[in-house]
């Protein structure tokens, strides 16, 4: 498995989301979520401009083993979503933290990056699964 | 207790993603299951099938044993080697297993699944009585599983490293028709297998394994994981024990009629009278179907999925279910086999709470490469 990213938060559900320098933040799955999924053949993005919570339902992954929830691990605005994942969703299996990103969101509370793991603390959660 | 084949090991070297099957430490895939699907569709493919259980009969009323266990007819089996795909139904006419027999020298070989290899071995003792018959397990068997369509020409290639007499195997090999098989002193190979491609399937002492699965990745050959399998299987319309049919389920109800041997009447096979039953409820149309389904947009049909059916005349029927799905990665949209009311000319999938209107077509997706249905 490849190193997981220091500049990004984990939630426990396997979401991964980086504070950009603009103060927007992306969010995506992580390695250790692609690998357990298999084969990623569809994914489903929210849309541009809903407001969602923290740990709200916002996009679908399947694969070839199952469907599987995404959830925001923060609460705002989609401001972007990453649409090249509709016609190539397979980037998420070769590329989770780079190409493989899902939505970039407007914060509504940054401190609610607070609450997430860090790298390390994520680490560990992996190990225990 | 977790069982190991024999290539454990090769496994492992060959980065498998090791899961557990039935009680047995198997490869669900290499790295991925889709590359995995397109090399055994484009060119070959090797799958460790040694979990799956060999039985040999023999004894003088063999024959007579296996027409009598088996819904099939193994008199049909007219050459050694040949080999005939059958369900074992109990006396309610439901599917116990489904499994391959060969004719072999000694008697006749069944090929049955892991997950009931116990109940079979039971149910196939209890059947004996009052016949002079020997049902042994092989369990120091492995199989290799061989497909794609140059399958056959790099097993040859590799005889000779093997340690085998390659011009006569060759030649012995290259004249297998489908379903027919050749005993080549300890290894059997017959080209019968799991995918809908061309291919082989060698049973050999489990020991040989390893430097025959060595010998075929050098040839160019690569390990393919119950994952690709399984899509494999499913595009080839083949069932799956346990998901499409069970104890519960009739083989008129399971795509299996073609395996039923109904002449001659005098064949009194386990579960032949509930089946002549079953055979009115069919003609009345009371007796579901399993059909094939598509789904020509984004989505995955999985194994517990509901269907709202309809008639021809729009009449709601009963409710339908996926007995298996998946994402075909020939046809880059999903597939799955459904049981339904045997009338039903149209329906709808519930996924994810949204009613999605699928396609009903035979159930077989994809032969030889290449998509089959309308």
């Amino acid at each position: 498995m490849s190193t997981i990213p220091d500049n990004c938060k984990f939630a426990s559900s396997h979401e991964w989301v980086r504070l950009e320098e603009d103060g927007t933040a992306t969010v995506g799955i992580s390695d250790h979520a692609q690998d357990a999924l298999g084969d990623i053949v569809f994914v489903d993005l929210p849309e541009v401009g809903a407001t969602v919570h923290a740990k709200d339902e916002v996009a679908v992954v399947e694969s070839v083993k199952a469907a599987s929830d995404v959830y925001s691990p923060v609460s705002g605005e989609i401001i972007e979503i990453n649409e090249a994942l509709l016609d190539a969703p397979e980037t998420v299996n070769s590329v989770p933290y780079d190409g493989g990103w899902f939505f970039k969101i407007q914060l509504e509370d940054a401190s609610e990056l607070d609450e997430l793991l860090d790298a390390d603390a994520y680490a560990e959660l992996c190990e225990d699964e | 207790m977790t069982n190991r084949t024999s290539l454990f090991q090769n496994h492992l070297d060959a980065g498998a993603k090791m899961v557990d099957f039935s009680g047995w430490e198997m490869p669900i895939n290499y790295g991925s299951q889709i590359e995995e699907h397109k090399q055994v569709r484009t060119a070959a493919g090797v799958f460790d099938v040694s979990h799956m259980t060999v039985i040999d009969v023999s004894g003088s009323d063999a024959e007579a044993y296996l027409q009598h266990l088996l819904a099939n007819d193994v008199a049909r089996l007219d050459e050694l080697g040949r080999a005939l795909y059958s369900g074992m139904l109990n006396e309610d006419g439901g599917v116990i297993d489904d499994l391959i027999v060969y004719r072999m020298s000694f008697g006749f070989r069944v090929v049955v699944n892991c997950a009931t290899r116990l109940k079979d071995l039971r149910w196939m003792a209890m059947q004996t009585t009052g016949y002079s018959v020997a049902v042994e397990e092989r369990p120091k068997l492995g199989i290799l599983a061989i497909h794609g369509p140059e399958s056959i020409d790099r097993v040859c290639s590799i005889l000779s490293a093997c340690g085998r007499d390659a011009e006569a195997e060759t030649k012995a090999i290259q004249a297998l028709g489908n379903f027919r098989g050749v005993e080549l002193g300890d290894w059997f190979v017959a080209r019968t297998g799991y995918t809908g491609e061309k291919g082989v399937e060698i049973i050999l002492p489990e020991e040989q394994a390893p430097k025959l699965w060595d010998a075929l990745l050098s040839a160019g050959v690569k390990p393919i994981g119950l994952g690709a399998r399984d899509t494999l299987r499913l595009e080839a319309g083949m069932n799956l024990y346990g998901h499409d049919m069970d104890e519960t389920i009739s083989p008129l109800s399971a795509n299996m009629e073609f395996s039923v041997a109904w002449e001659p009447v005098t064949r009194d096979f386990i579960g032949r009278a509930a089946l002549m039953a079953q055979r009115i409820e069919q003609e009345e149309g009371r007796l579901p179907i399993l059909t094939g389904i598509v789904l020509e947009q984004r989505g995955v049909l999985r194994e517990g999925h509901q269907l709202s059916c309809r008639s021809a005349d729009g009449t709601e029927l009963d409710a339908g279910v996926i007995t298996s799905g998946t994402f075909s990665p020939t046809l880059k949209h999903s597939i799955a086999l459904a049981r339904v009311p045997s009338n039903t000319a149209s329906c709808d999938v519930d996924l994810r709470g949204t009613a999605t209107p699928v396609r009903l077509v035979k159930p077989n997706f994809v032969r030889f490469g290449k998509k089959v249905f309308e």
